[in-house]
């Protein structure tokens, strides 16, 4: 992992906070004008997937652990949190709730499995089992096959607040992808996202330490689930659409991309790269174009651009971002 | 009439053919993905991409230069393979010595890519390629119908196996490519050109990968999509096998089709998951999968 190491710059706990409280500040400050000069609804969706990205990243940037199925998790919390808002009526938030919870529940399976192999093994392991959830949605009949769950109701959050204004939306879809960064940025720098850290580092070594890796792997697995699937019940709302899309392995492709352009290991990369990815979708003149200027992403990333742009930034100012 | 379990003798043979059929391609990819892990140790995403790209050189041939079939098999694992000795030594040449998961990453953008431009030109629907004349019809075995050209797909890909084995197990050169995947350095010393047994093995495979694209191209359509529908499996193939062995991504990709055929039969829904299934199971049990070595 010699350069996903070099991208990270592990620093001690407060130092690091007191080093990034001026970036957090000023990203939120920037999301919170931003939906009053860009269109909010491309501004939701980046931040989906600025948060399931940086859920993500906390595998292969904290831990090492290259997971290509993370659609999956987009994808069933999508359904779960559109089925329940749907069909049971629930509230919103209940529902995204309920999407989270069966994300983390379908972590927990998938993580048992896929946690048994390493590297390249995990990688197909993770996009094979993906792969399994994808047939099993498409001949569910509760998914609506390839039309998925339409028209799913915004509803009201706590009963108070009426989703259907796109403001109120927005800032609703702000707060929970706050509450999730904070979330990753505090599990990162706790005490468990150092062992995960020197479980990347050395695995053996951590095990003569006393570590069990496979328990922090398990662990750090399901969080990541859990947020992605946070993501992706969101998603479902503010779309009112849960779709085959987002259990596709192009989404679970399109995350790597996300997370490898904007910086792997990096705390602010995931989020900058998914609203870079957004953004390119969003361009018309694109259409098709979409899945070759990816692709070509991809190469020149890996080739010439392995720590991303937040990993060069971080460089050149010489501190963690 | 016959049965077998309950299921009548025509369709549960037919469905073995299928299985057959899937597992000779299954059997191929899987092997040039082992064979290109072995050596590279970079695990190709693009080799569905390469698949698709063979069945398209074939296309092509056919449609603008009149040649048959049987000069696609030729021209085209020659045009597919040598696409891939440039990209190797343009850019994964770049990668060696680094974390495997970027020689994934680089091959899945490049899978992106060609799957991509394939799209843009012929959108997902494909182009059909017809039989050749030769294979057309079929014989009637007395118990079932067999089609000619399907029986020459299972027993060609067999020879390509067996071939590719024997090459790797029983040959100087395959010794020189089984030395240099246990100690490259060491063999570079012993004065055998190790990078170009690495740019020839990349473009072996993929050559192989292509071989069947051209002979999966009469049976399913010519589509950019047949490769990426491919890909997945035979990863969940190669994992259930583990990629240690030559033979046993044979024997694992032959009998994951039969399997997968079988399944059709008893229980259909499941077709489309039983591999990814037994992948699970498999990793359960015995984690470094049915012929791997544990790492």
């Amino acid at each position: 992992m010699t350069t996903v190491k070099a991208a990270t710059n592990a620093s001690p706990l407060a130092a690091s906070w007191r080093g990034q409280k001026i970036p957090i500040a000023g990203m939120l400050a920037v999301l919170i004008a931003a939906p009053f000069f860009v269109y909010p609804v491309v501004l939701m969706k980046a931040l989906c997937f600025a948060l399931f990205a940086c859920a993500f990243n906390l595998l292969i940037g904290y831990v090492g652990l290259l997971s290509f199925g993370h659609a999956l998790f987009l994808g069933s919390a999508g359904y779960a949190a559109a089925h329940a808002a749907k069909v049971w009526g629930w509230n919103p938030e209940f529902a995204i709730l309920f999407g989270t919870a069966f994300s983390a529940a379908i972590g927990a399976v998938v993580g048992a499995i896929a946690i048994r192999r390493q590297g390249i093994y995990f990688a197909m392991v993770t996009l094979a089992l993906a792969q399994m959830a994808y047939f099993f949605y498409l001949r569910a009949s509760f998914t609506g096959g390839e039309d998925g769950i339409q028209a799913v109701p915004r509803g009201r959050m706590f009963g108070l607040l009426d989703l259907r204004d796109t403001m109120t939306m927005y800032f609703v879809v702000l707060a929970i992808f706050t509450v999730g960064f904070l979330l990753i940025y505090r599990t990162i720098h706790s005490p468990f996202g150092q062992v995960l850290k020197g479980i990347r580092e050395n695995e053996p070594r951590a095990i003569s330490l006393g570590y069990k890796p496979d328990h922090y792997k398990m662990v750090v697995f399901v969080i990541s689930a859990a947020l992605s699937g946070l993501a992706g019940g969101t998603k479902a709302i503010v779309f009112q659409l849960a779709s085959l899309t987002d259990v596709d392995w192009r989404t679970s492709g399109e995350v790597i991309l996300m997370t490898l352009l904007g910086g792997m290991g990096t705390i602010f990369g995931p989020a900058v790269g998914a609203a870079v990815i957004v953004t390119l979708e969003t361009f018309p003149w694109l259409g098709a174009w979409v899945t070759v200027a990816e692709g070509l992403i991809f190469v020149v990333c890996v080739l010439t651009f392995r720590r991303g742009i937040v990993g060069e930034l971080s460089r050149w100012l010489k501190r963690p971002l | 009439m016959t049965t077998v379990f309950g299921i009548p003798v025509q369709a549960f043979l037919g469905q073995l053919l299928i299985g057959l059929i899937n597992g000779s391609f299954y059997a191929l990819l899987s092997l040039g993905l082992a064979i290109i892990f072995g050596l590279l140790n970079i695990v190709n995403f693009a080799h569905g991409a390469f698949y698709t790209t063979g069945a398209f050189v074939a296309w092509f041939l056919l449609q603008y230069a009149g040649i048959s079939y049987w000069g696609a098999l030729i021209i085209s694992p020659l045009v597919v393979g040598a696409l891939g000795m440039a990209i190797e030594r343009t850019m994964l040449k770049r990668l060696y010595g680094l974390d495997p998961l970027y020689g994934l990453l680089l091959t899945f953008g490049l899978a992106l890519i060609i799957q991509g431009l394939f799209l843009k030109q012929f959108g997902s629907s494909g182009e059909p390629y017809e039989i050749p004349d030769m294979f057309k019809g079929g014989v009637s075995l007395g118990f079932m119908f067999l089609p000619n050209y399907r029986a020459w797909v299972i027993g060609f890909s067999l020879i390509l196996c067996l071939t590719t084995w024997y090459t790797i197990e029983k040959t100087r050169l395959g010794s020189y490519l089984r030395a240099a995947t246990e100690n490259p350095t060491l063999v570079q010393a012993f004065g055998i050109n190790v990078p170009l047994l690495i740019t020839l093995t990349y473009g072996m495979g993929v050559a192989l990968a292509a071989l069947a694209g051209v002979m999966a191209a009469p049976i399913y359509r010519v589509s950019p999509l047949m490769g990426s529908d491919m890909i997945i499996v035979v990863f969940a193939v190669v994992v259930i096998g583990g990629m240690g062995s030559i033979m046993g991504s044979i024997v694992t990709g032959f009998s994951l089709g039969i399997i997968e055929g079988l399944t059709k039969v008893f229980y259909p829904e499941a077709s489309n998951v039983v591999i990814f299934v037994i992948m699970a199971l498999v990793l359960l049990v015995k984690s470094a999968g049915l012929f791997g070595r544990a790492q």
